[in-house]
């Protein structure tokens, strides 16, 4: 077998931060009583809901649907009645319509839930369209939904689908619980969405950082042909897409373009194991696995948690706060998004719940720019940070653009490195916007 | 709790890494060789290194509180620059020549400009130039010979200049700093030792220092032959110009590429300094002449970036 690692050029290594979870399995949260489950958890069309208050659904019934294609329905997590829909605040900062159901602790399942039968029996759009209707969108974050990015058009043929094991965001053990506790839904999901795409090349790639993962994955995948492990250097953001594709297969995904320009999709290992579940169980995916850690938590824990449970909630089955928190975060530390309020809902996205004290919360004071070009070594894309927030901060969009502002994959590298503290990746995204803004104006 | 929390965009960690972190690492890295010159040169030597290292940190204040900046002696970018420039100085020098490079350093080459990050020009050797203009018979002659404690005029380089290479100390006195020059580019192997620390903690990169003396030895090599090869590199301000002075952040290219451009180029000013110039020395003004070519690298060597053909802007 190779020993050779896998990576990519630029890079960061922050803490890891992953041994308060590390080693803890994943363990199932206490049933929520009332659940907020919003009609948009995917990048795409927001779903309309299919039922109405006073009615009662059971767990695993569409509630939510859009005839969009890019779109994916929702599922109820639990069974009870509908008691409002109304506008929500949820985990990306805005408000979205929301299912409230109470839930009735009967966790009656719907007679639409049943198994759909061995991979091998199911033919392509079948398997498309369990993916669909069991409502899967990127558990990465990043929620593109699945069905979509497996429907590639005629013209983009894929060869590679990658896996994504990497879970190079500091903290965040999910996937890799997952892999060590359900290595054979990951395989399953594996040749699901192989067969899905037609490809027979597979790939999990998964940091070193995770041998024991690397090793039971490796055994799982013995005698599966075209399927292999591909053991990755540990760095951030050794699990971006653009980063893997290049890391496992030596491909450049064009500037501006998808994985598929060159032949690949990337899931990851969660969306994964999920489709693996649903194939097994008929089980849309109404609950996930979720990273609950940080300093200012009692006991970091991964949870296999209802959507819509309420981040407050979770946190309280996690001991609640140890100390007063400083920052709540949707995801990681790298590019989580920071939450004003605990009375927001876990969604398809939320890979964990993270919680810093005021310390760490604590916003460095930025100082001039002492051009030491730290920034420049760590950006994966290989832009000028520094020039780029200069232009920025200058309104100077023009040039931002001509540093291909647009190409930043917002990892946040260029900011962690900063010697004098300057909000690098915060600027550059406000630049990131108005550019990509303006190209749709001009469109 | 809830309005307590802080949201901001991501990231949300940073590492622990800052400025004055750098700082405080380039002063370590400095002060074997700053030994070194107290016990070659005495105490007049210590004192140049206060009296320019306390006026570049009051100027700064003093700039900062002026022109209503906030106030960031604590980077202890000053201090480097105040230590640096009296590293330029002969033992002989009187205190207040450091004294006023400094202040041109701090006052003229840093916050006209803006402040760290925004000069130019390397303010310590700027400062230098400033000096060597305005009173160069108070610092180009007169080193003192540590090993005789006389005055003496030539420093290994004006031997060579002269063609006085008979009188050439040994090598072994080069690389100690028992030669007379400047306080703190006599001893090259303690500003090895520093240089060696910096490249270790990853305050600088190996690029320039390596290419810079690299370029050195090969025309050196080519021109004086081997007898002479040794002093080019250990003489003169070379392993301080190298580690110190041309790897300044901001003065310097940001970029591998630039960076490669740029030690090349100081290294070709050096010798052409050295062999054809009226100066014995070149290592100052070549770097000062790249420092001003910098912002001209950084804006033409710029990485490829990811996924863009040529590195070309994509036509949307």
């Amino acid at each position: 077998m190779s020993t050779k690692l896998f990576t990519f050029k630029g890079g960061v290594h922050p803490p890891t931060s992953k041994t308060l979870t590390q080693d803890v399995p994943i363990e199932d949260a206490v049933e929520p009583k009332t659940v907020v489950i919003p009609l948009s958890q995917h990048i795409g069309a927001p779903c309309d809901p299919l039922i109405a208050v006073g009615d009662t659904v059971k767990v695993g019934q569409k509630i939510g649907e859009s005839k969009a294609f890019m779109s994916v329905p929702v599922h109820s997590s639990v069974s009870g009645t509908v008691k409002r829909i109304e506008q929500h605040y949820i985990p990306n900062g805005s408000k979205a319509n929301c299912v409230v159901i109470e839930s009735d602790g009967k966790f009656e399942v719907h007679e639409s839930v049943r198994p759909k039968g061995t991979v091998e029996k199911l033919t392509k759009e079948e398997v498309l369209s369990i993916i669909k209707e069991g409502g899967m969108a990127g558990m990465g974050g990043a929620t593109f939904p699945t069905h979509v990015k497996l429907s590639p058009p005629k013209d983009k043929p894929i060869d590679i689908l990658i896996v994504n094991g990497a879970e190079c965001e500091p903290y965040l053990t999910a996937d890799h619980r997952i892999m060590l506790e359900k290595p054979e839904l990951v395989l399953l999901g594996v040749k699901a969405i192989m067969k899905a795409l037609g490809v027979n090349k597979g790939y999990i790639g998964i940091e070193k950082n995770k041998p024991d993962a690397i090793e039971i994955m490796q055994k799982t995948v013995e005698g599966q042909e075209g399927i292999e492990v591909a053991p990755l250097e540990v760095k951030y953001p050794q699990g971006d897409e653009k980063r893997i594709i290049n890391a496992i297969t030596g491909r450049i995904v064009p500037s501006g373009g998808l994985p598929m320009e060159v032949g690949c999709v990337v899931e990851n290992v969660g969306t994964v194991a999920t489709i693996g579940n649903i194939i097994k169980t008929g089980m849309p995916l109404i609950q996930r696995v979720v990273t609950v850690s940080g300093s200012a938590v009692q006991n970091p824990k991964n949870l296999y948690v209802r959507i819509g449970t309420s981040f407050k909630d979770v946190i309280e089955q996690c001991g609640g706060y140890k100390e007063e928190p400083g920052k709540l975060i949707n995801g990681g530390p790298m590019m989580g998004i920071a939450q004003f309020s605990d009375e927001v809902p876990v969604v398809k996205g939320t890979s964990g719940i993270l919680v810093l004290n005021k310390k760490e919360a604590d916003l460095p004071e930025p100082s001039n720019c002492i051009l030491c070009g730290r920034c420049v070594d760590a950006c994966p894309v290989q832009l000028m940070p520094y020039k780029i927030s200069r232009y920025t901060i200058q309104k100077n969009f023009d040039a931002a653009d001509e540093y291909h502002a647009a190409d930043c994959i917002e990892c946040g590298g260029c900011s962690f490195v900063c010697p004098a503290k300057r909000p690098l990746k915060e600027t550059i995204s406000v630049a990131k916007k108005e550019i990509l803004a303006r190209r749709k104006k001009v469109k | 709790m809830d309005n307590k929390l802080i949201a901001s965009s991501s990231p949300h960690i940073r590492n622990d890494e800052t400025t004055q972190k750098l700082m405080l690492d380039v002063i370590i890295a400095l002060l074997p060789a700053l030994v070194a010159s107290i016990f070659y040169f005495g105490t007049k030597s210590i004192i140049l290194v206060v009296c320019s290292v306390a006026a570049a940190v009051i100027t700064e204040y003093a700039c900062e509180k002026f022109m209503g900046r906030p106030v960031t002696v604590t980077d202890l970018s000053a201090v480097v620059t105040g230590m640096l420039l009296a590293f330029n100085l002969p033992s002989t020098a009187p205190w207040w020549i450091a004294v006023a490079g400094s202040v041109f350093a701090i006052a003229i080459v840093k916050q006209v400009f803006g402040g760290l990050g925004f000069n130019f020009l390397n303010p310590a050797l700027a400062a230098r130039a400033f000096i060597m203009a305005s009173w160069s018979s108070h610092i180009a002659s007169g080193f003192i010979d540590p090993a005789t404690d006389a005055v003496s005029s030539a420093t290994p380089l004006t031997m060579i200049k002269t063609g006085a290479a008979g009188q050439l100390p040994s090598i072994a006195d080069m690389l100690m700093g028992n030669i007379p020059g400047v306080i703190g580019e006599t001893s090259a192997i303690l500003l090895i030792l520093g240089g060696i620390y910096l490249i270790y903690r990853g305050t600088i990169k190996w690029i320039i220092p390596v290419v810079y003396i690299g370029t050195v030895a090969v025309i050196a090599l080519v021109t004086d032959g081997a007898s002479l090869l040794l002093y080019h590199i250990f003489g003169g301000g070379l392993m301080l110009g190298a580690f110190f002075m041309a790897t300044d952040y901001a003065t310097s290219p940001v970029t591998d590429k630039g960076k490669v451009i740029f030690a090349v180029g100081a290294g070709i000013l050096t010798m052409l300094i050295r062999k054809m110039g009226g100066y014995p020395e070149g290592v100052s003004y070549s770097i000062l002449l790249m420092n001003i070519l910098t912002p001209m690298i950084d804006k033409y060597v710029q990485p490829k970036v990811f996924g863009v053909a040529g590195g070309k802007k994509n036509e949307k």
